[in-house]
């Protein structure tokens, strides 16, 4: 297990390092001068220019730029946003807590819901041929695994907070502000409903079909007839023996799309106005900030790599029988 | 993947076309996308009005005199904007995923045939562009490089190879061993002939499946992008449809309910295709 382990951060170690060579290489072949983009039009001496270059570090080799950069990254430093007049690493932490809140709670909604739907559909499935739930909840989720996060999120506005006025669509808290502590935090949960249900769904039908398959491949096996026979409640057939022995590809799934919740959170940040990175994101974008937004794109993918590692481990943990991931 | 399924050739196989239309959603499927690219082809003579032009009447509700589906805010007709938007999201959809389809079997072949250190290097790229999360390097990508249709064909296919190649790498991989290649190989035919002669052609079934539902995530990554901005201004496209409606989502539900209704079921339908042929082409195991 350990040499596993071991194996797997060794594996993980070059991809990280990729990752921030291509935002490296990103910043460097991004067409436009920086100085210029500095000085700004303004005719500087071109002796200016040069001691600019010379400052920025911009007339050195592009490998000692790169090292440069490696370096600045593993001390934290991502440099700085002339659009809000801030570090950019501070910006980001700024934030995190919200972008956090709204992804956990979307992966959580999902796989809850997701294995309940799974499991339900997988015992309609082998119960009888052409159960009526699964032909529903596989319809459903083909239907839900197509709709755009951040039309839905549009559509979810329309219909629970301008149609029927039941919970708010914009930002994560009252605008007059909100009472300090508990009362304050139990306020600001309804503002999480809806771009939470928007950013979930895909995930949830993706965990639903997951589950579904993998529970059927389990359901026929030896040791469920022996427990049936045993006359062993439907649910302890289901969810003690048939679920345990179908989770691992289940949480594999889950693992693996923790960065793309994370990435389709910038659209459904975009259109709830819900203050994390994603709308740090879109802001950065429309005021072109680069040095924000590709610190973002270093940080969603060095989590999807670091996801994808812990839910290799996981994944051994929990089911030995995987010999290699 | 179940690479045994795919060995043998499918199209050989009698019943194909009967086992692609055994369910009634496939014939859906199929409709929908028929009419869909007719409707895209025929645009200017589909619709009455320009997509492009505003009128006096902004923000009509639909049902408003010569304008079924309403209005948007400078007075556009929205039903001219769907129906001009599906030529943007096929165009892209289809042409990054011919793209990437040829991207993902060049490097597949290459690997799966000859093995090795090739196999090795190819995969552990295909591995790192398959760690980069698609959607915020697409949207960095065209933010830092400027946009247009062309730039993002290349982006979203660039991003969307790396499934293919490794389906077609495991089929190549195994179907390199067979005998038939080795009869081609004592006949003489030189590796390239091999793998485009012998081999593809017997590996065709996962691709014809994973490049239908790579149209279908090249549809939606497009529409997210123009959605955040950053599609082509020249054209019209649904996501930045959504993108207007977003301001006016209290006085003009139309504006965001058609295109997005015009995206789900283009997605859908590309996404039951790929079922369908995946259960036509390789009943044994599923694709994903």
């Amino acid at each position: 297990m350990t040499a596993f382990i071991l194996r797997r951060l060794l594996h993980a170690v070059p991809l990280l390092l990729a990752v921030v060579v291509l935002n490296f290489l990103l910043i460097a072949f991004t067409p436009g001068d920086p100085i210029t983009l500095l000085v700004g039009d303004f005719p500087a001496p071109p002796e200016y220019l040069a001691q600019m270059r010379r400052e920025y570090g911009l007339d050195q080799p592009l490998w000692v730029q790169l090292l440069r950069y490696l370096g600045k990254v593993a001390v934290g430093d991502f440099g700085f946003s002339f659009a809000n007049q801030q570090p950019v690493a501070a910006l980001i932490f700024d934030r995190l807590g919200a972008t956090l809140e709204l992804t956990l709670t979307a992966l959580l909604f999902a796989s809850v819901v997701g294995i309940a739907f799974g499991v339900i559909a997988a015992r309609s499935a082998s119960a009888r041929r052409h159960g009526v739930a699964d032909s529903v909840i596989q319809g459903a989720s083909s239907a839900g695994y197509a709709v755009p996060d951040f039309w839905l999120g549009q559509i979810l506005i329309l219909v629970f907070a301008i149609g029927l006025g039941w919970l708010p669509s914009q930002g994560n808290a009252p605008v007059r502000g909100s009472a300090p502590g508990w009362a304050g935090w139990v306020a600001h949960l309804p503002y999480l409903v809806l771009p939470a249900f928007a950013l979930s769904l895909r995930y949830l039908t993706l965990i639903t079909r997951i589950t579904r398959a993998a529970m059927l491949e389990v359901m026929g096996a030896d040791y469920i007839l022996a427990a049936r026979a045993r006359g062993a409640s439907e649910w302890t057939v289901l969810v003690v023996h048939a679920l345990r022995n179908a989770a691992a590809p289940v949480l594999a799934v889950i693992g693996y799309n923790v960065g793309f919740v994370l990435a389709g959170s910038a659209l459904i940040e975009a259109v709830f106005a819900w203050p994390g990175i994603g709308r740090l994101l879109f802001e950065s974008i429309s005021k072109r900030d680069y040095p924000v937004m590709l610190a973002i794109l270093l940080m969603v993918s060095a989590t999807v790599v670091i996801a994808n590692l812990v839910t290799d481990i996981v994944h051994r943990m929990i089911d030995p029988r995987i010999e290699r991931a | 993947m179940n690479v045994a399924a795919t060995v043998g050739t499918p199209f050989q196989r009698a019943p194909f076309l009967k086992l692609l239309l055994r369910k009634g959603s496939t014939w859906a499927a199929l409709a929908f996308i028929a009419a869909l690219v007719l409707a895209a082809v025929l645009a200017p003579w589909v619709v009455a009005h320009d997509p492009l032009r505003g009128g006096n009447d902004a923000l009509l509700a639909p049902l408003a005199a010569g304008h079924w589906l309403g209005t948007d805010d400078l007075g556009r007709d929205v039903w001219a904007r769907v129906v001009f938007g599906a030529r943007i999201s096929l165009t892209i959809g289809i042409a990054s995923a011919l793209f990437a389809v040829v991207v993902g079997v060049v490097i597949g072949a290459l690997a799966g045939y000859f093995g090795g250190w090739i196999d090795a290097l190819l995969m552990r790229v295909a591995e790192f562009f398959q760690t980069l999360p698609r959607f915020v390097v697409a949207l960095i990508v065209i933010a830092l490089f400027g946009t247009s249709v062309l730039k993002m064909i290349v982006v979203i296919a660039a991003l969307s190879w790396p499934q293919l190649a490794r389906v077609v790498r495991a089929s190549v991989a195994t179907l390199a061993q067979s005998q038939f290649v080795d009869a081609a190989r004592v006949a003489g035919m030189g590796h390239a002939a091999i793998i485009a002669r012998e081999i593809l052609p017997n590996a065709a079934a996962p691709i014809i499946v994973l490049g239908s539902l790579d149209i279908a995530m090249a549809i939606l990554i497009e529409a997210s992008l123009s959605f955040f901005g950053l599609g082509d201004a020249n054209h019209v496209s649904w996501g930045a449809m959504l993108n207007d409606a977003q301001q006016y989502l209290r006085s003009a539900w139309w504006m965001s309910v058609f295109p997005g209704l015009a995206i789900a079921l283009t997605v859908l339908a590309f996404n039951l295709l790929g079922d369908a042929l995946n259960d036509a082409l390789n009943p044994r195991g599923a694709a994903r």
